[in-house]
């Protein structure tokens, strides 16, 4: 069989050139062909099988239990190919953990292993963590989370076999080949330039690890990672592991709270640590092949980052690391890939078209990767949707130097950290500030990160209202749950509730089309009809192609030819970045980003018409004003956008002005909602509490890939006639039964074993009565996808996908949560909300 | 018995060594540091012969202050302390090397019975310090050894040589240059490493003697990073093979 197609001179013109020829690259080929493409080169400076980047000394185990769904299924994907490779071993790992605040954690990973179907996992006692692995000291430990099904693979094996299934498939490998340059005309990637000659592609992969930001970099491009350092020794030989039957006897163990792993290799113990300094590196510094001791990515070990690493590996393992005749044998600073939000770069580069990128990927989830950016490029999507990991999602700010440093720095030692779903990052804030944040800073606002803003979550100003809404607040008992969250939150949703409250918006990411063809361009991205008279405001699903959900987001029609796209900051350039892709080709239409020209500042509640007409002389009222209206009007000195919507279910609108007139606006309204006991609320009410008890649905929590408009219980009205990005999915959906709907629930008692309340934050299991987990007809899960307090209503609420059979008003379910179950009830199984089920005080 | 073993500490380097921009060293921004393999073998040698007959093992090392990594090393594969004369960094000529260290063994008043060196340096390879010592504490001197066994004040050394080894009876106190291949050093264990960060560690800085040797620059030698290309695997390769030889004229 052919091992290699090495060629004496490189193909002048190719379809695809793929850059790299690790795990990633090897395994983007390999499913690139298998879905038909043809005329490809895989390029590597190196040799091979091993061309010495990350995938030639990873520690090469997984472990299948994540909190995040997506870096689940990728994970979950590529065990699957490396099984059908044949280069699994299933050893089994344990997390073990050394504090309370740890077991709470593993109770976690028993809720995420059952949420996204990973079973089966167990939690273990010391003693029975000494049983499966005799040479640890139980000693130390509270206990284990025990996944049977982690294992060890033969990544570079696994890259080999993937690359002669390509190469029989007609591609060409062209190892020792160093790219010096990549050709850009007209925004499209044209050429890859090597030192053996230089190829024409249509498009080209970067998949070069820690060496991408440098390769994209040739190209105008931005691929925001950083080299990091990660600490990996062998010791050996051990006489215990002497008469091993294979390369793994013993389960992996991660000494999560040490931020450390142990595993067996062969005849010696491979240690491995995320706990040092982080030591970071620019992908220009890393040396070449022929300057390197060992491999480019095998740095030399710092042994002082390591001292205080070897004594905890001395206390949990003495048996074997405390032997004097079992020695240092192979110690490295091994260079790996991490990102500002920890989460791989995957798609298209938003900067030059045809260039895509595959990096930020570890083993864990190298195939799965790989056959996603093979499918996006050939498909336009894929069978596990990478919204988080797009690596459109970037703001500019987020894919400097200064930034990724810092995060990466930042990010590194909470690699086996206990994160709390709402931990915020502490680095490199206040990069972007609105124009009420001096404001905000004076009503004491406690700040979150969104889209790289600074917007409040609540205000501590806003205390005084707990008193006067006393006992309708509820105060949480344990402590994880009161971790970035104050009851002010239902507080100020109250008060909106009842008088009324002003929210910055600012982090909405903006953008116009415009031109002759605009409508035509927004008709085909946007689900709902676009073809409506000046004025109105459309909130639609914008659809994959095969109707699953990539946004959900409000267009304004400003003119005939102008339409203004609303959508939410955290995926606000992946948005941008699809309609930028779907303008039609004649150039009839245009894009402009107009996210940091425009601020919004929302205000809602029954006194919000009371409070505007009180500021502008402009017709307000619901006769001359209507809900899905936009207006400009006169407020003070300034012309504002009045746009009549709302996300948090009351009378109100949101309000933009150009950016620096910001300031003034929050004045005015400020003032003007004094009398009216109106008050500044953070996004807690916006995201969480206001929606929730609207049922309203959001993008990255309900909606997503994975689910279709039928689904999510949004099929309403009729299907337009002109064409649109899913049509014939969502036709069709709309003729099938939907396999699950999204319901939302309300949780009928909080009390835990010990007598204290306790709230889930999403993500948990939800099970039938007799604790069964549910599984739909297309095997997904039933889990919570958003939960939040609804002060309004007084109950907890809980959305979720259920299939037909449990999709039923008043049926009895449960939720998981810390290792508990706790009874919840299925409140409304459509759009219906639980809180004003007629939803007239929107329209009112 | 008591043994000084002197170590240097070098780079690690790849298989293409890059000089820095003066000339005057080479380019170690990303390379690793080690002590010269024939010191290496000094250390174990030390090591083994204190662990047969009792007494005491010391490292000396002229170097900058990060070369106290390099004497822990040693320590944590069981030598017993160290003497480091920290000196600015720049390198050393073998004199003022061998004046500096006869300087600190007198300093340190042990009686060593055994001076051990390794035969050469891996950068500079002078060939010279241990024998300047040698002269200048009248001791005897034998070089390139590769086996050395302690019988009462006398050692036992063997020096490889073309068809076979001569073998040397040296009284002690003696200074010693050792070659690789005279033993296989161990790997540093983790209670090693550990208790080397503990074990005591004396640092001063020498007076550096008028050097008489200046070096102009280093000058790498032509044609080092040659790659090997790959051909082929099994019959597939042979037409490639065939035709190479028809290039250069082979065939």
């Amino acid at each position: 069989m052919a091992t290699t197609s090495e060629p004496r001179q490189l193909p002048a013109r190719q379809s695809i050139v793929i850059i790299g020829a690790g795990i990633v690259g090897n395994s983007v080929a390999y499913h690139l062909t298998r879905l038909g493409e043809s005329a490809i080169t895989l390029l590597d400076k190196g040799p091979l099988p091993n061309p010495g980047g990350s995938t030639g000394h990873a520690s090469n185990f997984i472990f299948p239990v994540d909190h995040s769904k997506e870096m689940t299924a990728l994970t979950k994907e590529s065990m699957r190919q490396y099984k059908e490779l044949d280069v699994y071993l299933e050893c089994g790992g344990i997390e073990v953990a050394r504090t309370e605040a740890r077991m709470q954690e593993l109770d976690r990973r028993m809720v995420s292993a059952k949420t996204w179907g990973i079973e089966p996992t167990s939690l273990l006692t010391p003693a029975e963590i000494r049983e499966m692995v005799p040479f640890i000291n139980e000693e130390l430990l509270l206990g284990g989370f025990y996944t049977p099904g982690a294992g060890v693979v033969d990544s570079l094996r696994a890259a080999t076999i993937m690359r002669e299934r390509a190469v029989q498939a007609g591609m060409t490998v062209a190892a020792n080949t160093e790219v010096l340059g990549l050709d850009v005309e007209h925004g499209r990637v044209t050429r890859v330039r090597t030192d053996r000659g230089d190829i024409e592609a249509d498009r080209v992969v970067i998949a070069c690890g820690c060496w991408s930001p440098r390769i994209a970099r040739m190209a105008g491009a931005r691929i925001p990672l950083s080299p990091a350092v990660h600490q990996m020794i062998d010791i050996g030989p051990v006489a215990r592991f002497a008469d091993a039957r294979t390369l793994v006897d013993y389960p992996i163990v991660r000494d999560m709270d040490t931020n450390m792993y142990e595993r067996q290799d062969g005849g010696g113990l491979e240690i491995g640590s995320y706990a040092h300094r982080p030591i970071m590196m620019d992908a220009d510094e890393i040396p070449s092949i022929e300057e390197s001791a060992l491999s480019p990515t095998e740095l030399p070990f710092t042994q002082q980052d390591f001292e205080v690493q070897m004594e905890q590996a001395l206390e949990l393992m003495p048996e074997i690391v405390g032997d004097e005749s079992v020695g240092v044998r192979y110690a490295i600073n091994g260079l790996l890939s991490v990102t500002h939000d920890g989460l791989p770069l995957l798609g298209e580069t938003p900067e030059v078209a045809g260039l895509w990128s595959a990096a930020a990927i570890w083993i864990k989830e190298g195939p799965g990767a790989g056959k996603t950016v093979a499918e996006l490029m050939v498909h336009g999507e894929a069978e596990i949707d990478v919204y988080e990991s797009n690596i459109a999602r970037a703001y500019p700010h987020q894919k400097t130097k200064t930034h990724i440093q810092a995060r990466v720095g930042e990010g590194f030692n909470k690699m086996y950290g206990i994160v709390h779903p709402a931990e915020q990052w502490e680095t490199d804030r206040r990069v972007k500030v609105s124009p009420y944040y001096e404001r905000q800073q004076e009503r004491q606002a406690v700040f979150y990160e969104a889209a790289g803003w600074e917007r409040p979550q609540w205000y501590e100003s806003n205390a005084p209202l707990l008193e006067e809404f006393g006992d309708r607040i509820n105060r949480r008992e344990a402590e994880w749950e009161s971790r970035w969250w104050s009851p002010i939150i239902n507080a100020e949703h109250l008060a909106l509730r009842e008088r009324a409250g002003y929210t910055d918006l600012t982090a909405f990411a903006i953008f116009d089309v415009t031109g002759p063809g605009a409508l035509d361009a927004v008709q085909r991205v946007a689900m709902r009809q676009m073809d409506v008279p000046v004025g109105r405001v459309v909130y639609t699903p914008v659809l994959l192609p095969a109707g699953g959900f990539k946004a959900d987001l409000t267009i304004m029609r400003m003119d005939q030819d102008v339409f203004r796209v609303v959508t939410g900051g955290a995926w606000g350039m992946s948005d941008l970045k699809w309609f930028r892709d779907h303008l039609p080709a004649d150039g009839s239409a245009q894009i402009h980003d107009q996210t940091n020209a425009w601020t919004t500042l929302g205000m809602w509640g029954p006194r919000a018409r009371d409070i505007l007409s009180s500021v502008t002389s402009d017709d307000v009222s619901h006769e001359g004003f209507g809900f899905a209206r936009w207006k400009e009007i006169e407020v003070g000195p300034l012309s504002v956008i009045a746009s009549r919507i709302s996300y948090v279910g009351d009378l109100g609108w949101e309000l933009y002005v150009p950016i620096e007139q910001g300031a003034r606006l929050w004045d005015i309204v400020a003032e003007a909602g004094l009398p009216h006991g109106a008050v500044p609320v953070g996004a807690g009410v916006y995201g969480t509490t206001g929606r929730l008890e609207k049922s309203y649905r959001a993008y990255g929590a309900e909606l997503e890939g994975e689910y279709d408009v039928v689904e999510a219980g949004m099929a309403w009205g009729k299907v337009k006639e002109p064409d649109f990005i899913g049509k014939e999915a969502h036709v069709r959906q709309r003729e099938q039964a939907p396999a699950a709907t999204m319901c939302t629930l309300t949780v009928d008692d909080h009390t835990s074993a010990s007598g204290v309340k306790r709230y889930m934050l999403g993500g948990e299991p939800i099970l039938t009565a007799e604790g069964e987990p549910i599984t739909d007809a297309k095997g997904r899960r039933s889990f919570v996808t958003s939960a939040g307090a609804g002060p309004s209503i007084g109950k907890h609420i809980l959305m979720t996908y259920l299939p037909p059979e449990h999709a039923v008003v008043g049926a009895q379910l449960q939720v998981q949560y810390m290792g508990e179950l706790y009874p919840v009830t299925v409140a409304t199984n459509d759009s219906t909300p639980v809180f004003d089920p007629d939803n007239s005080r929107v329209r009112s | 018995m008591n043994i000084l073993v002197c170590v240097k500490r070098v780079p690690l380097t790849g298989g293409k060594i890059t000089l820095t921009e003066d000339e005057q060293a080479i380019q170690t921004r990303h390379l690793g540091f080690t002590v010269s393999p024939h010191e290496e073998c000094a250390a174990e040698e030390a090591i083994r012969l204190i662990e047969q007959h009792g007494g005491e093992s010391v490292v000396l090392t002229l170097g900058p202050p990060e070369a106290e990594e390099q004497l822990r090393d040693m320590m944590a594969i069981g030598i017993d302390r160290a003497i480091h004369l920290v000196s600015d960094g720049g390198e050393w000529d073998p004199q003022a090397t061998a004046a500096a260290i006869v300087a600190a063994i007198e300093a340190d008043g042990t009686a060593f019975d055994l001076l051990l060196f390794g035969n050469e340096s891996a950068d500079a390879g002078n060939y010279q310090v241990a024998v300047r010592v040698a002269q200048a504490l009248r001791r005897p001197c034998v070089t390139g050894i590769k086996a050395i066994t302690a019988d009462g004040d006398s050692l036992r050394c063997e020096q490889e040589v073309a068809g076979g080894r001569d073998v040397y009876a040296v009284p002690t106190p003696a200074v010693v240059t050792v070659k690789e291949g005279i033993n296989l050093p161990r790997y540093p264990s983790v209670p090693g490493r550990m208790r080397a960060k503990r074990k005591p560690l004396s640092a001063s800085e020498p007076t550096r003697a008028d050097a008489r040797l200046e070096m102009v620059r280093l000058v790498l030698p032509p044609g080092s990073s040659k790659q090997a290309e790959v051909l082929g695997h099994g019959p597939e390769a042979a037409p490639r093979v065939v035709e190479i030889l028809q290039e250069i004229g082979v065939v």
